[in-house]
This record gives C-alpha cells, sequence and structure tokens, in this order.
C-alpha cells in the first residue's frame, strides 16, 4: 500500500495555483517587499503579503458561502480556498467518514486579540479546522499540528500515517499562516528578521523574512505504484538542547534524515535535491548544515525558498514540498533566490541557478521553535 | 501494535492525583504549581520562566517520570512527547498581545514570544530528559480521547518510537488548567 498525492493547491503573493507559482520561482520573481512602517510598527521590515482585493474576488468565486456563518478572517479565507481547490482537483468526496482534514498552522487567527472584545474561541487554529470540515460535511474531528515552524510537515507525516495505519483512505493537509502585528512585533523581538531580502546559506546573510501563504495537498491510499508522487517516510525529532535555539551539532535535524533515509531505503545518490528550511538566520543554516554533513548528503544539491515567500510558517512544510514536487516533474532544481557565497561552515551544494536534473525523489527538510526538527521523502512515478 | 499505559496524572488547580488517587492539595498561598515544584524537591530553575502551559505539562511530566522510576537524563530517542490541547498557547498569546496593543507603550518582549507556540512545552519536556525522539503539539476542537488514542497509536508507526509521553495539558490562565498524562508503552 502507498501513499499519493491526487490534488494540491497554492495560495502566495506570487498566484493563486501551482502553475503560476512555479513559474513565478523559474522566473526568480520574489513577493518579498520592504514596508517603513506596516501596520504602524516602529520598524522596517521585508514581508510578503497575500493581496486583500485578489483575495476576496477567488474567494468570492471558488467558495460557497451558503457553507458558512458570518463573515470569514483572512485566516479563514485562505484556508478555506486552498482546502477547496485541493479537494475540487482530487475529486474526492469530503463526506466521506474515510477522509480527515488536517490543517497545519503555528498562529491562526492571532490577529483577532486585538479587537477590542476578542472571540477567543475563535483564536485558535483547532476553531479554523473544525469550520473546514464543517464546511466539507466531513463527519471526523479535524486535526490541527501546531509544532510551530515544521507544522507543515509535522502535518503532512501525520496524514501519511493516517492512511498507514488504516485509519483512514484519504487524508486533506492544509498548511497556511497570515501575517500581523502580533507576529511580525515578536520575530523582531527575537531579532531574527532581516532588513533586506533574505539571502539563504549566504556568507553576509542577516536573518529571515516572514511571508503569508496557503498550500493544500490530498493524499490517498493506492494499491500500486504509479503515476506521480507518493509519500515514503517522515520522521520529527528532537533537539533537547534549547526552546529557541537550533542545536550546535544539528541533533535533530540529523536524527530525521538518517531516519527517512532508512525508513525509505533511499540513498543519497538517488535524491534530486535537499529542500531545506534555510529561513536565512545566522544560527539556522550553519545547523542545517551540519546536520546534511553528518548524514553524509554533502554532495547532494541544497535548495531553499524562502527568497521567493520569506518564511510562510505553518504553510512552509506544505508550499515547498509542493512546488518542489511541481519543479522535478519538470527536470528542474529551483535556484536558491538571495544566495551569493557560501557562508556555512561546512560546505553545501547550493546554488543561485536552476539546475537540470534526472532525479525524481527530494527530501524536505524543516525545524524550529520547541526544538523541533521534521523530514520527509518523497518520490514520483516509479522514481528510482 | 499493542500498548498499555503504565502511569496516568492528573493536575488541576485544585489537586493533583496519581493513578485516580489524590495526592496532593492546594492550599491558601502561592500557587499550587509552585507548591508542587518545592513538593518534589525539584531543582530546575527554569521552571521559574516558563509561562503557565509549560509548567503545568512540565510538573506532570516529572511527576509522572519520578513514578516510573527510570533511569532519568539518558539521552535516547525511544520516547516520542506528544501533548494535546484545544486553545493551543491562548494564555501566552494574550500576554504577548498586551505588550503590542499600545504605539505608546510598546515593548515586545522575547520572552514572551517564545511561548506563543504550543508545542514550546514539548520541547521543554524533551530538554529536562534529553529526549531526541519525537515531539509534537496537536489541537483538537475539543477534547476526545479517542481522538488522541488514534494519534497515540499512529506515533508507533515511527520505527523508533517504543514510549510516549502523551496526554492533554490545556492553560487559559494562571488559575485555569489542566494536565492529564499518562505514559503508553508498546507491548
Amino acid at each position: 500500500m502507498i501513499v499519493k498525492k491526487i490534488g494540491d493547491s497554492m495560495m502566495t503573493p506570487l498566484g493563486f495555483s501551482v502553475e503560476e507559482n512555479f513559474a513565478a520561482v523559474m522566473a526568480g520573481r520574489s513577493a518579498l517587499r520592504r514596508y517603513e512602517s506596516l501596520w504602524g510598527l516602529p520598524f522596517p521590515c521585508v514581508v510578503s503579503l497575500i493581496p486583500d482585493e485578489k483575495l476576496e474576488t477567488a474567494f468570492a468565486q471558488e467558495v460557497d458561502t451558503k457553507n458558512l456563518s458570518g463573515k470569514c478572517t483572512k485566516f479563514e479565507k485562505i484556508v478555506l480556498l486552498s482546502a477547496a481547490k485541493a479537494v475540487k482537483q482530487s475529486g474526492i468526496d469530503p463526506s466521506s467518514e474515510r477522509v480527515v482534514f488536517i490543517l497545519s498552522s503555528t498562529k491562526g487567527n492571532v490577529a483577532l486579540l486585538a479587537d477590542e472584545n476578542p472571540d477567543l474561541e475563535r483564536v485558535t487554529p483547532a476553531h479554523t479546522a473544525q469550520m473546514i470540515a464543517n464546511y466539507f460535511g466531513n463527519p471526523n474531528r479535524p486535526l490541527t499540528v501546531s509544532n510551530a515552524c515544521i507544522s507543515g510537515l509535522c502535518a503532512q507525516i501525520e496524514a501519511y500515517r493516517c492512511l498507514k495505519s488504516g485509519q483512514y483512505d484519504t487524508a486533506v493537509v492544509i498548511g497556511a499562516d497570515v501575517l500581523s502585528p502580533f507576529i511580525v512585533a515578536g520575530f523582531q523581538s527575537l531579532k531574527a528578521l532581516s532588513d533586506e531580502q533574505c539571502r539563504p546559506f549566504s556568507a553576509n546573510r542577516k536573518g529571515l523574512n516572514l511571508g503569508e501563504a496557503a498550500a493544500a495537498v490530498v493524499y490517498t491510499v493506492a494499491d500500486d505504484v504509479a503515476d506521480g508522487w507518493q509519500m515514503v517516510a517522515g520522521a520529527v525529532r528532537n533537539d533537547a538542547n534549547h526552546i529557541s535555539g537550533p542545536s550546535r551539532t544539528g541533533e535533530g535535524s540529523y536524527r530525521t534524515l538518517m531516519t527517512v533515509l532508512d525508513e525509505s531505503g533511499l540513498l543519497a545518490n538517488d535524491l534530486a535535491c535537499l529542500n531545506v528550511h534555510g529561513t536565512s538566520t545566522l544560527y539556522n543554516d550553519e545547523m542545517e548544515a551540519i546536520a546534511i554533513t553528518r548524514a553524509g548528503l554533502n554532495q547532494v544539491p541544497v535548495n531553499a525558498m524562502k527568497g521567493y515567500y520569506g518564511h510562510t510558517l505553518g504553510a512552509a512544510g506544505v508550499l515547498e514540498t509542493l512546488l518542489t514536487m511541481r519543479a522535478l516533474e519538470k527536470g528542474k532544481i529551483p535556484a536558491t533566490r538571495g544566495f551569493d557565497e557560501i557562508g556555512v561552515t561546512m560546505p553545501v551544494p547550493v546554488s543561485s541557478e536552476s539546475v537540470d536534473t534526472q532525479k525524481n525523489a527530494f527530501v524536505k527538510l524543516l525545524s524550529g521553535f520547541g526544538g523541533c526538527n521534521a523530514a520527509a521523502a518523497f518520490v514520483n512515478g516509479y522514481g528510482l | 501494535m499493542n500498548t498499555r499505559v503504565t502511569y496516568r496524572v492528573r493536575l488541576t488547580p485544585e489537586c493533583l492525583e496519581m493513578d485516580g488517587k489524590r495526592v496532593a492539595e492546594a492550599v491558601a498561598g502561592e500557587s499550587f504549581l509552585t507548591q508542587l515544584y518545592r513538593m518534589n524537591k525539584m531543582d530546575y530553575p527554569k521552571f521559574f520562566k516558563m509561562d503557565v502551559l509549560c509548567k503545568v505539562g512540565f510538573l506532570a511530566s516529572e511527576i509522572l517520570l519520578q513514578a516510573e522510576g527510570a533511569e532519568r537524563f539518558v539521552p535516547r530517542s525511544d520516547r516520542a512527547v506528544i501533548l494535546f490541547n484545544r486553545n493551543s498557547s491562548l494564555h501566552a498569546d494574550r500576554t504577548f498581545q498586551q505588550t503590542i496593543a499600545n504605539p505608546e507603550d510598546f515593548y515586545p518582549s522575547p520572552s514572551v514570544f517564545v511561548y506563543t507556540l504550543p508545542n514550546i512545552v514539548t520541547g521543554e519536556i524533551a530538554i529536562r530528559n534529553k529526549y531526541h525522539g519525537e515531539s509534537s503539539f496537536i489541537l483538537l476542537p475539543e477534547k476526545s480521547q479517542e481522538a488522541m488514542n488514534r494519534a497515540i497509536a499512529r506515533a508507533f508507526l515511527d520505527p523508533e518510537t517504543k514510549s510516549v509521553l502523551t496526554g492533554w495539558v490545556e492553560a487559559v490562565s494562571e488559575t485555569e488548567f489542566e494536565a492529564t498524562m499518562e505514559l503508553v508503552v508498546s507491548s
């Protein structure tokens, strides 16, 4: 039994379809813009924001508001819209009891806390997840994975296990986050933000940029390998080191990579690329390079997508996985936008240009606060 | 895979229960969480930096692991930490929101912001115990033992996981909290 992708969608400032996003990435476009005082915040920042007008139009076209009570927040809109598109593309019956909805978000509706009398019930992403399940008439309790920046990969690993265990036949995974003064001021307080476009793995990197996105993927069980992408392994491990800084030895990431290679049977030479986190903070990129080297994968091309979108938090794991799939289908490893000169002590092959490949497998890697790390492996068709 | 629950604790603002038996009650004065920290003779000053969600989850895990009695603080990756609640990090979120609400008095604090993620408590437990295994925080629309049991069963699909420290950890204010935590082992 295999776990196969049968539908996907994405909504970012670079486009509201996978195709548009892939084209934008290959053209080297970035959604990152500098704002001197976004929402009145007392510092400049570089972020990527989903335009409200375009979202309103798409939402009105794709989402049946009869099934909703009251007005949706921006977060709820991008979640519903990306879910609706992926469900439609997959052709599944979302009301089936064999289908489970899994949401990935770090802060969901936290912007509501700025209201004078905030609706506290609605702040948690668990509320949004139930709203999606209700919208599609799905009878199962939806899951929300909230593991900081690795959530989007954890949600896919959870989906993989939901299917492998036989608990469900199909899982709809949605990763989404929107920005707000809460999130931007928080990252600024951690001194994690760069006031320029980010430069993953580069010698002169100054920090990360934040971005808004939603991306959804539908996985289902299938009897045999055929055309299309399958998820073949996933693991989550903890550094057991620090709640807000990565391990100096890349312990958790190293362990996820070793587990995923072991479980999937994939060898370094099978992999087209490692699509990494590459937030462009000093410590994250250094840690990832160490983990990759320790895992014996330092000859595998490494690419990061934060230069196009910034760090899209709970969306990142889904968005970056889907873009890598699309790129490899076209025989391309996208350029790491913003990369110039390698700036990690364990050099890994990062390229500022897109690279051709014939290979059909990759590993997605993420790490996050709480010392958590995740990796998952994906193979296209017969692949190897 | 067959699994069994070995130990179970329940922590509320009123009392601490171990395997269904009441073993400590809150007395007037300092917070029950601080009382429990002292009663259990813990020497872990980081505890006092934690937000209430972390304190509740951390204490429940400490009491459970003391009951287990196995050798502690030895690096291991065969134990997962998987916790659940509904309201994520709502209390820390509201605390942080207060620090940015007024442009005239804008003082976002990194030490508050870091707790605005529910999985920080799983990280605190992993750090304390040197657990390199899986750590995860899952939000559910309501407390459901069935949904938690299903997630725990799935966690054992990880080839390394032999036991799961798991439970419901919710803290919406300094005085409204609940942890029910158990140790599930493969048998």
